[in-house]
């Protein structure tokens, strides 16, 4: 049915993504391409991966952005991937009902066995989160891992998206952000976490926190402290100083 | 918008053929066509092969064609389940006035209004069709009413001349279609040049610091993209030759799918015999060249907001 969610479970799970801490190293991508093209929509097809123009589906990828001019310009990686938005026309444009909103959290997925690769829900997403597998013939994209997030062979350390899992720097939150107490709700109204593209009116269900300001007024990047002399004049290290350094010592 | 050729096939020779539909549809109920077998085998082979080949081209670009019939219950959602849904029931009033015409003659009474009906759905059935380009907002060139009025004119306009030129064939009186045809020609190309300045004067959408969010950091422009090479989402939604010569392809689209059309159909008309017959097909031959240049842009000119990650500022 790609009728929305009539009576929509409060819950929504979703992501929140750090831009503050973000160092755009990848690992998100590559570790949900891995995870997912043994998973859901198992195979994540590439095509020509050794050639000269490889190309494949990936359900994440991360740009790097700048953003602003000279000393205040910034340098911002931006991963990009399902946004699982409450009024998803991606849901709603697909005529075969493989494309759905799950009604008990929000997730939206893709029936591969119902999907006849017209591509017009990868038209109506403004965020390009969908993919096609040329190979397969059907549309593709991001599932929240729920082959992972509700997965009782695994740890519950582990019950959260690939690319949350497996970020170095903790730049990613998994979480219901349909409950504001939630860790990842908080998250946002500390951070002041926003919607990408509000203007589309569909309201995405993952948040994104913006680079903290910067602490120094002018901009300026300035290492922390110099390093310690080392040719101290008097005292004990002085003294010693002196009588290590022979007439050839670098000073 | 990448402009796959299935799609532009599609959605021109449907357009034919619902607008021939029509207008025939609409003469038979108003009683102003004869019973003439060969005329109803012609006019309405001729419309229902546009519109069956249409749309068999249109599961040309499906990855799975043969889960097709898939595609009409998502009606309630969806206006390309919609589409599909009217276009499969348009055939049934269709088929109703095509067999009492051929084989029996017979075009009044209750056939009258299976014609009616025939028009109808075929109005509905392009309607729809526009209302699929008009639905996805992540597009702002399609996202507005005028998508779906000009698909309905332009479907309108080449069904009008096309059924021009089978009256001619069929020696019938044309001077009510010649005025519709001009008419028509005429508000279409004002529709289609309307659409065009809206667009090139359209106030931004989105940009790249409401695709980020970083706008409150100065202007935002990619420094790196995510892939070495071109993804799924560049060659669909990243087409950009037509931009390039997009002045050029307007001036072919507003020649051979307007002025010239006008020029011949108004021939045609203080023609008579072979030559009103050749200079109203040529009509409608020449139009399907410009229509289908029109279609091509209206996909490849159409930028996708997507395209703020990739590059691009403003959409």
């Amino acid at each position: 049915m790609t009728s929305l969610p009539a009576n929509p479970s409060p819950t929504k799970l979703g992501l929140v993504v750090d831009l503050d801490i973000c160092v755009g190293c990848h690992a998100c991508a590559v570790n949900c391409k891995e995870w997912n093209t043994g998973g859901y929509h198992a195979p994540l097809t590439d095509t020509n991966p050794d050639g000269t123009d490889p190309s494949g589906v990936w359900f994440n990828r991360v740009h790097a952005f700048e953003a602003g001019e000279g000393k205040a310009g910034r340098t911002v990686h931006f991963p990009r991937s399902c946004l699982h938005c409450e009024d998803a026309p991606c849901v709603t444009v697909c005529p075969t009902g493989a494309s759905y909103k799950r009604d008990e959290d929000g997730i939206v997925l893709i029936d591969e066995s119902m999907c006849i690769g017209c591509k017009l829900c990868s038209w109506s997403c403004p965020y390009g989160a969908r993919e096609y597998d040329a190979d397969v013939g059907v549309m593709k994209k991001c599932t929240l891992c729920i082959d992972r997030i509700y997965n009782e062979n695994m740890e519950i350390v582990d019950r959260v998206p690939a690319c949350v899992a497996t970020c170095p720097a903790g730049a990613r939150h998994f979480g219901d952000l349909g409950d504001p107490a939630s860790d990842v709700s908080r998250l946002v109204v500390d951070r002041d976490g926003y919607d990408l593209m509000p203007e589309m009116e569909i309201r995405p269900t993952n948040k994104y926190l913006p680079p903290r300001p910067r602490r120094d007024e002018d901009g300026a990047i300035t290492a922390a402290t110099s390093m310690e002399d080392a040719s101290p004049e008097g005292g004990f290290l002085g003294w010693v100083d002196k009588l290590l350094s022979g007439a050839g010592d670098v000073k | 918008m990448n402009p796959a050729y299935s799609v532009i096939f599609f959605t021109t020779a449907s357009g034919l053929g619902y607008g021939l539909l029509a207008f025939i549809g609409v003469f038979v109920s108003l009683g102003l066509l004869p019973a003439d077998r060969w005329l109803g085998l012609w006019g309405l082979g001729v419309a229902l092969a546009a519109i069956t080949f249409g749309l068999l081209a249109s599961t040309f670009h499906l990855g799975h064609p043969e889960r097709a019939w898939r595609a009409v219950t998502q009606w309630r959602s969806s206006w390309l389940a919609r589409e599909g849904v009217v276009a499969l029931l348009t055939y049934v009033p269709a088929a109703v006035l095509g067999i009492s015409w051929v084989f029996f003659e017979q075009i009044s009474g209750g056939i009258a209004l299976a014609a009616l009906l025939v028009a109808v759905t075929s109005t509905i059935t392009v309607y729809c069709t526009g209302m699929i380009y008009a639905s996805i907002k992540a597009i702002p060139a399609w996202h507005q009413t005028a998508v779906p009025v000009n698909y309905v004119l332009l479907a309108a306009m080449t069904g009008a001349v096309w059924f021009l030129a089978l009256l001619h064939i069929f020696d019938l009186p044309t001077v009510p279609v010649t005025v519709i045809a001009v008419v028509l020609l005429v508000f279409g190309l004002a529709a289609k040049m309307n659409y065009w300045r809206q667009n090139d004067d359209a106030p931004v959408t989105s940009t790249s610091g409401t695709a980020t969010g970083l706008s409150e950091l100065g202007d935002v422009r990619l420094l790196e993209t995510p892939n070495t090479s071109a993804n799924y989402l560049n060659k669909e939604m990243g087409f950009k030759v037509a931009r390039k010569h997009a002045v050029k392809l307007r001036r072919i689209a507003i020649a051979t799918g307007f002025v010239v059309p006008i020029i011949f159909v108004i021939l045609a008309a203080l023609a008579s015999g072979i030559s009103a017959v050749f200079f109203s097909l040529f009509a409608a031959i020449i139009m399907m060249i410009g229509i289908v240049t029109e279609r091509w842009l209206f996909f490849a000119e159409a930028r996708h907001v997507v395209n703020l990650y990739y590059g691009e500022t403003t959409i």
